[in-house]
């Protein structure tokens, strides 16, 4: 192909957009709605799924240790929980770090009466998991140890968020595929009203001795054309509403800050913009093609 | 395989450019619209197919195009076999064509140039000649002065010269004809036609499908006579009675 002939196609397919105005904006309106309610229901999982793996990352089981377990004891333990896959982080809080941290909180100035660390037996490890299903996994390793005095942990968080991320996982598929195919039938219809305006120019371009590859071109320059404008617009709605939104959800309700922790715009659309760029590219490709193929044995 | 070998493998004379043997076309429903159809136009020839409306004249073209294949017998244009020519050969048989339709199908949202251009580009000319061959060839067809005009504002006589003008500019071997008067007034159809007869004059095959008994009469050409399907004359300096064909 020369290089005239690609620029050539790249011409018309902008020069397509301004040609069939109303089909342009039909088609770009569509993948603009389809992509906004996209990216809006991606805003709102992924921050719930980050509110939920917040309050995961709070919730941790703590192993307290027999009478008379020494640090190097309880050290080794932790070296040998720390191999195992669900197992983030673990803190190790010495009979020291337990008096001081429980004089400071709950004591003050009383604690002077005590010579001797009533929680002398008190070191334990905090450990903080990977995932929260895994919990009783964990338990159950831990109450098989030897040396083990008790094992704390909170079954109802752990049930209750476990119970949330498989909502947001079914609630999430369930959308995805509610949007896809509202997408597929509202860009089909389009493609009908592209196929009717484009019909009489890809016969006379068949007639006139084109290969399916220059009937083909300018179309799918178009699509993507259209595809990337219609997925540029919701990106860019979607930016200051989001914006608008977490600043007036963290202002109306900041007595649950500690609870909503929403991601930065940034984090949000360091993923959203290039998946809604290539689905638009995707849509608007297939779209073309779609359209062309039906019309090319001419 | 070139054009010659093709052409000798099927034992067709080097001066024949058009060969149909024995071409049957059937629609699912219905009589067949062509039936055991034999033709053989040469080179250079003026050749006008005449017949009422479902004689059969729109399928022969569409064969000639190859938009349809025949249901059976061979078709040779120019040594390619239609009725085994491969998809994406198709375009670069079509090159070898012009075409005019009645209703001249142009680009309604390109001017005058772009309509002619498309068909240059299409053959992937270089600009530069693109620019050049265009003018020559709008001209030509008496046009030069309206290149920039949209194909909405200019006249139906002036509409069917822009469509001859995107036939003729690659200078293609046959100009298929498909009733190119028939949206013109009678003074207009004479115009073109003389332009057409020119064409013709300058080496270029012509083959026009009308039931315009003026025009047939007028130029007296090679005249097909289709009825029913059939060729009911083949006559070389013939005319066209409508009430032969009844």
């Amino acid at each position: 192909m020369r290089i005239s002939t690609f620029f050539y196609c790249l011409g018309q397919g902008f020069k397509n957009l301004t040609r069939n105005r109303w089909y342009t904006l039909a088609s770009v309106a569509t993948i603009t709605a389809c992509l906004f309610l996209f990216g809006m229901f991606y805003a709102i999982v992924t921050n719930f799924q980050h509110i939920v793996k917040t309050a995961e990352e709070g919730v941790s089981v703590t192993v307290f240790f027999n009478e008379g377990t020494t640090e190097d004891q309880i050290l080794s333990v932790k070296n040998l929980l720390e191999q195992r896959v669900e197992v983030r982080e673990i803190v190790y809080l010495s009979a020291e770090d337990a008096w001081n941290s429980f004089k400071d909180q709950y004591l003050g100035e009383y604690a002077d009466g005590f010579t001797e660390n009533p929680l002398a037996d008190s070191a334990n490890l905090q450990i903080y998991l990977n995932d929260i299903s895994m919990q009783q996994d964990l338990v159950t390793y831990l109450e098989s140890m030897d040396g083990i005095r008790r094992v704390n942990r909170s079954e109802v968080a752990a049930t209750t968020l476990t119970g949330a991320n498989r909502l947001i996982a079914i609630v999430s598929a369930g959308i995805i595929l509610i949007l896809l195919l509202v997408s597929i039938f509202l860009i089909s219809n389009t493609v009908t009203i592209g196929i009717s305006v484009r019909k009489e120019e890809i016969n006379i371009m068949k007639y006139i001795g084109a290969t399916d590859f220059f009937v083909r071109a300018p179309f799918v320059f178009e699509g993507v054309l259209i595809g990337v404008i219609g997925s540029l617009v919701p990106l860019v709605i979607l930016f200051f509403v989001y914006r608008q939104a977490i600043g007036y959800v963290a202002e109306r309700f900041s007595m649950l800050s500690a609870i909503l922790q929403f991601l930065p715009w940034s984090e949000i659309f360091s993923t959203l913009a290039p998946l809604s760029i290539a689905i638009g590219v995707g849509i608007g490709f297939l779209g073309s093609i779609v359209t062309v193929r039906r019309h090319l044995r001419v | 395989m070139d054009t010659r070998t093709r052409r000798r493998k099927s034992r067709i004379p080097e001066d024949e450019i058009i060969t149909l043997e024995n071409v049957s076309k059937a629609y699912s429903k219905g009589a067949p619209a062509l039936n055991g159809v034999t033709l053989h136009i040469k080179k250079g020839e003026f050749v006008f197919i005449v017949g009422k409306s479902g004689s059969g004249k729109s399928t022969l073209i569409k064969l000639l195009l190859r938009e349809l294949t025949a249901s059976s017998g061979n078709i040779n244009v120019m040594g390619y076999n239609l009725n085994r020519i491969r998809h994406s050969r198709i375009p670069k048989y079509r090159r070898n064509l012009g075409v005019v339709f009645q209703d001249f199908r142009l680009l309604e949202d390109r001017n005058v140039y772009e309509n002619v251009a498309l068909a240059q580009r299409v053959v992937q000319v270089p600009a530069r000649e693109i620019r050049r061959n265009v003018s020559v060839i709008l001209e030509r067809v008496g046009l030069g002065g309206k290149y920039k005009s949209k194909v909405t504002h200019i006249s139906g006589g002036e509409q069917q010269r822009v469509a001859l003008a995107r036939a003729l500019v690659n200078k293609p071997s046959i100009l298929l004809c498909d009733e190119p008067t028939g949206n013109l007034d009678p003074e207009i159809s004479a115009e073109i036609m003389n332009l057409i007869e020119k064409i013709n004059e300058s080496g270029t095959t012509v083959i026009v499908v009308t039931h315009d008994k003026a025009i047939v009469n007028m130029m007296e050409k090679r005249v097909i006579t289709l009825q029913k399907g059939v060729v009911v004359s083949d006559e070389e300096h013939g005319t066209y009675n409508d009430e032969d064909d009844e």
